[in-house]
C-alpha cells in the first residue's frame, strides 16, 4: 500500500508535518509518497526520516518515497 | 606612523610580519579581492578553485567569480571530506584551494593543518577565511592566505585583515595604485584600523578565560538542549569546534516563529532557515550537512554574556518550542 501526499506549493517545514501527521494513517512496511517542491524539503525529508527512524525509499527531484518502520 | 602602529598590533596577533597583512574595506573585501588576487597569479597553472561546501558565501562568490569552482563536500558535522579535498587539490589546472579555518554557523574547525600539508605538496596556495576564528579561536599555521574581519572581535564595521604569507604571488586584475599593494584601493582608513588594532589587542589578553568560559556554557547548553526537547538535532562537532557558537534545529518548527518568540523573550539569536531567508533558501551549510535545515537557531555568547542569560535560555526554549508545534497540531 501507499499513501500519496501532495505538498507541492507548502514551505518548510509544513511538508515534514504533514508526512509527520500522515504516518499513523498507514500500517508499518507501507510507503507514503510525498510531492514537495520547496527546495528544504530536499535537506529535511531524509533528515525526519533519520530522527525518526522511518527509511527513505528514493527521493528524486521534487518526489520523497517514506516506508514505515515504526 | 599611527597606521604603521595598527598594522604591527594586528600581524603581531596573527603570528605574521607587518609587511604580510594588508587592510582592506571589510572581511568580504579582502575575500574578494585576495582569491582573485592569488588566482589570478597562478593563471598559467589554470583557473581552478577548490573550497568547501561549507565556505561562507563570500568565498563562494569570489570563487566563481575569480575562476572555474570545484566544492567538496563535508560529513554531518560539517567537517571537510579531507581525502576527496586532497585529491581535487592535486588535480591538473588547480590555482588555488580555499577552505575557512572553522564554520561559521555551526562551529566546526577545519583541518587547516592537515589540508595545508596536502595543499604544500602540490604546490597550491591555500586561502583561509578566518573570520569566525579570529579573536575567538587560533588558526593553524600554513595557509598562504588568511582573511578576518575586524567587526567579528568587537572592532569596527568597515576594516578586513588580508594576510599573504611572503612568496605567496599577488596579480590584481584592477588598477594597481601604491596603496596596500594595490590590493585594497584608496587610503586606508586609520582610525578604523586603530579601533579593529585596539579591540583585537583587547580581546586577545581576555580571550583564554572567555574562551574557557564559553566553551564550557556551549557545552552545557548543548546537553541541556538535547536533553529537554524532543525531536531536537544539536548540530556540528561537539569538542572539535568554535568556544562560542551553539546551532540546533527543532522539528516542526518554523525557524521564524522560533526567531520571533525568542527575540520577545529577550534573545537574539541567528537563523539558517529557509524561511528567515530572503532567497526562501536553506542555509547552504546545513544543506550540504544533511541535516534539518527547519526550526534552526544559531547561538553566539558575546563576551557580556552571562551565565544567568545563558541558563534563562535554557529554561525558556522547551516552552516556545512546545507552543509552536502545538499551533501546527505537534
Amino acid at each position: 500500500m501507499n499513501l500519496d501526499l501532495d505538498c507541492r506549493g507548502l514551505l518548510c517545514p509544513l511538508p515534514v508535518i504533514k508526512l509527520a501527521q500522515a504516518l499513523p494513517s498507514v500500517a508499518v512496511g507501507d510507503t507514503i509518497t510525498v510531492l514537495a517542491d520547496d527546495p528544504a524539503a530536499a535537506t529535511d525529508i531524509p533528515a525526519w526520516c533519520r530522527m525518526r527512524s522511518q527509511e527513505l525509499l528514493s527521493a528524486t527531484e521534487n518526489q520523497y518515497v517514506v516506508r514505515r518502520l515504526n | 606612523m599611527l597606521l604603521d602602529n595598527a598594522r604591527a598590533v594586528l600581524a603581531e596577533a596573527l603570528g605574521i610580519r607587518p609587511d604580510e597583512l594588508y587592510l582592506t574595506t571589510s572581511g568580504t573585501a579582502a575575500i574578494h579581492s585576495g582569491l582573485g588576487a592569488v588566482a589570478a597569479a597562478r593563471r598559467r597553472v589554470g583557473a581552478g578553485i577548490v573550497h568547501s561546501a561549507v565556505e561562507h558565501s563570500a568565498v563562494l562568490h569570489g570563487a566563481a567569480a575569480a575562476g572555474t569552482a570545484t566544492e567538496v563536500g563535508v560529513d554531518s558535522l560539517g567537517r571537510i571530506d579531507v581525502d576527496a579535498f586532497a585529491s581535487a587539490v592535486r588535480e591538473p589546472g588547480v590555482a588555488v584551494a580555499a577552505l575557512q579555518s572553522a564554520n561559521h554557523e555551526v562551529g566546526t574547525r577545519q583541518p587547516i593543518g592537515e589540508l595545508a600539508e596536502a595543499c604544500k605538496a602540490a604546490g597550491v596556495p591555500l586561502f583561509v577565511d578566518g573570520a569566525a576564528s579570529i579573536g575567538h579561536d587560533v588558526v593553524p599555521a600554513g595557509w598562504s592566505a588568511l582573511t578576518a574581519s575586524a567587526h567579528k572581535w568587537g572592532g569596527p564595521a568597515g576594516v578586513g585583515l588580508l594576510a599573504v604569507r611572503k612568496g605567496t604571488r599577488l596579480a590584481p586584475a584592477w588598477p594597481v595604485d601604491e596603496r596596500e599593494d594595490g590590493l585594497s584601493p584608496g587610503h586606508p582608513n586609520i582610525p578604523a584600523a586603530l579601533a579593529a588594532a585596539a579591540a583585537l589587542q583587547a580581546r586577545l589578553t581576555e580571550a583564554d578565560e572567555l574562551n574557557r568560559q564559553h566553551r564550557a556554557w556551549i557545552d552545557e547548553l548543548r546537553q541541556r538542549v538535547a536533553a529537554e526537547i524532543p525531536d531536537v538535532e544539536v548540530v556540528g562537532d561537539p569538542v572539535d569546534r568554535l568556544p562560542h557558537i551553539l546551532t540546533f534545529s527543532c522539528l516542526y518548527v518554523d525557524g521564524e516563529a522560533l526567531v520571533t518568540a525568542l527575540d520577545a523573550e529577550g534573545f537574539s539569536v541567528s537563523s539558517g532557515s529557509a524561511c528567515t531567508a530572503s532567497t526562501l533558501r536553506p542555509s547552504h551549510v546545513l544543506a550540504a550537512m544533511g541535516v534539518l535545515t527547519h526550526g534552526n537557531v544559531r547561538v553566539s555568547l558575546g563576551r557580556t554574556s552571562t551565565y544567568d542569560e545563558v541558563d534563562r535560555f535554557v529554561k525558556v526554549l522547551p516552552g516556545l518550542v512546545q507552543r509552536i508545534r502545538a499551533e501546527v497540531g505537534m
